[in-house]
C-alpha cells in the first residue's frame, strides 16, 4: 500500500521535473539568444531540412483535403439548394481550422520526429557532450536553430496549405463539377473576413510551430542515449506533439471565439 | 550536405512563395480590398426600422453594388436609425431626390440598401440626406398582421 503510493508519488514528481527542465530548456532557447551573425546559417539549414522538405507532403496533402473537402461539400449543400456557398464553407473551414492544424500534425511526423531523432542521437553518441567539453554550448548551436527554424516554418507552411486547399477545391467544384467560378470566389469573399479568420489562423499556426518545435528539441535534448531511447523520444515527440496540437487548437478556437 | 549558397537560394524561394500565397489569400481570398480604399463620398438615410441590416452591407442601385454600409447610429431625438454610406466617386451623378429601401437578398439572405433613382437635376453629394425612405420589411410583423387581419374577419363573419 505504502508502496503503491509512494511510486505514485514518484511519477507524479519525475513528470514535474521533466516539465522543469523542458521549461528551462525553452527559456534558454528563447532568451540566450546566439549571435546573430553565427546563428543566421544554422537557422537557414533548419528552414531548409524543416520546411523546403516538407513541402512536398504539404501540397500534395492539401490539395487532396481541398478536392475532398469541395466534393463532400458540395453532395451536402446540393441537399439544401445552397451550392453558392461553398467557396465560403471551403475557405473558412481550411483558413479557420483545417489549416493550421493539418500542417502542424504533419509537420509533427515529418520534421519534428526528424528533429527527435538527430538530437537523440547526437546525444547517444555523444556529439553534445564533446561539445560542451569544446565550450560550444549546444542549445545554442544545436537546439535553438532548431526552434526557430520550426517556429518560422510552420506559418510559412500554413499559408501554402490554405491556398493549394483552396485551389483544390476551385479544381474540383468549379472545373469538374461545374460550378460557376465567380459565385465560388465572389461568395467566398464577402464571408471570409482578413482578420478574424485569415490572420488568427496563422496566430494558431504560430503557436503550433512553437509547440510541435518546443516538443521536438525537448524529447530530443532528454532521451535516453540508447538505441531504445531513440525510439521511444522519436515516438512520443510525435504523439505528444499532434496531441498538444488539437489541445492548444481547442483552447485558442474557445478564446478567439469568445473574446476577439 | 548541400553547398549554403544552394541551401539560401532554396529557403529564399519557400519564403517567396509564402508571401505569393499569402497575397493571393488576402485578395482573393478574404476580399482585403479596403487598403487602398476608392475614393468615395458619404451620405446619410433615416429609417424607421433597419432590420437585420448590418455594417459593410452593400449598397445597390439597380442590382448593381454602387458602395456599401459604413455606420449604423441611432438618433436620439427622433429614434430613427441612421445609416451611413459610402458611394463610390464613381457614381457622382445620382438624383438627390432618389429614395433608399432596406430588401433582403432571397428569402432568407443578407439585408441591403437599394437607391431608387428619381428625376431631380441635383445630385447627392458628401454628407447629403436622403429624404425619401423604406423601413425593412420584417417577417414576423408581416405575419402578426396578416392573422390578425384573418381573426378580426372571422370575428366580424361570426358576428353575422
Amino acid at each position: 500500500m505504502i508502496n503503491a503510493l509512494q511510486s505514485l508519488g514518484r511519477m507524479g514528481l519525475n513528470r514535474l521535473k521533466s516539465l522543469g527542465q523542458a521549461g528551462i530548456l525553452l527559456y534558454r532557447v528563447l532568451f540566450c539568444l546566439p549571435n546573430i551573425r553565427k546563428g543566421f546559417p544554422l537557422v537557414v539549414q533548419q528552414i531548409y531540412f524543416e520546411g523546403v522538405l516538407s513541402l512536398s507532403i504539404i501540397v500534395v496533402a492539401s490539395l487532396f483535403i481541398g478536392m475532398v473537402l469541395a466534393l463532400q461539400g458540395y453532395h451536402t449543400l446540393a441537399k439544401f439548394g445552397a451550392l453558392a456557398q461553398l467557396g465560403p464553407l471551403v475557405a473558412l473551414s481550411v483558413t479557420r481550422e483545417l489549416g493550421p492544424v493539418v500542417t502542424a500534425i504533419l509537420f509533427a511526423g515529418r520534421a519534428g520526429s526528424a528533429v527527435t531523432a538527430e538530437i537523440s542521437l547526437m546525444k547517444a553518441t555523444e556529439q553534445l557532450s564533446s561539445m560542451e567539453m569544446m565550450a560550444v554550448d549546444p542549445v545554442r548551436y544545436v537546439i535553438s536553430p532548431r526552434f526557430w527554424g520550426g517556429l518560422i516554418t510552420v506559418p510559412m507552411l500554413t499559408i501554402i496549405f490554405n491556398m493549394v486547399a483552396i485551389y483544390g477545391a476551385y479544381l474540383v467544384g468549379v472545373k469538374w463539377l461545374g460550378l460557376d467560378a465567380g459565385v465560388f470566389w465572389s461568395n467566398m469573399q464577402s464571408s471570409v473576413e482578413w482578420h478574424s479568420d485569415v490572420l488568427n489562423g496563422l496566430l494558431k499556426s504560430l503557436v503550433f510551430g512553437a509547440a510541435v518545435s518546443w516538443v521536438a528539441v525537448t524529447q530530443g535534448y532528454f532521451a535516453a542515449p540508447s538505441s531504445a531511447g531513440i525510439a521511444s523520444a522519436t515516438t512520443r515527440s510525435v504523439v505528444y506533439a499532434s496531441l498538444l496540437v488539437l489541445g492548444l487548437d481547442f483552447i485558442m478556437t474557445a478564446m478567439m471565439i469568445g473574446a476577439w | 550536405m548541400h553547398s549554403q549558397k544552394l541551401l539560401e537560394s532554396l529557403v529564399g524561394l519557400l519564403i517567396l512563395l509564402a508571401t505569393i500565397m499569402l497575397a493571393l489569400l488576402a485578395f482573393k481570398v478574404s476580399g482585403l480590398t479596403n487598403f487602398l480604399p476608392a475614393p468615395s463620398f458619404h451620405v446619410n438615410a433615416a429609417f424607421n426600422d433597419i432590420g437585420g441590416l448590418k455594417v459593410k452591407a452593400p449598397v445597390k442601385m439597380s442590382g448593381v453594388q454602387i458602395g456599401e454600409v459604413t455606420r449604423i447610429t441611432l438618433d436620439s431625438v427622433t429614434y430613427k436609425a441612421i445609416v451611413t454610406m459610402r458611394i463610390g466617386n464613381d457614381f457622382n451623378d445620382i438624383p438627390d431626390d432618389s429614395s433608399a429601401g432596406i430588401y433582403t437578398a432571397g428569402l432568407l439572405g443578407d439585408n441591403y440598401v437599394a437607391l431608387t433613382p428619381m428625376y431631380s437635376k441635383s445630385y447627392l453629394k458628401d454628407g447629403s440626406q436622403i429624404e425619401f425612405t423604406h423601413s425593412a420589411m420584417i417577417l414576423e410583423k408581416l405575419i402578426g398582421q396578416l392573422i390578425y387581419k384573418l381573426s378580426g374577419d372571422q370575428h366580424a363573419t361570426s358576428e353575422k
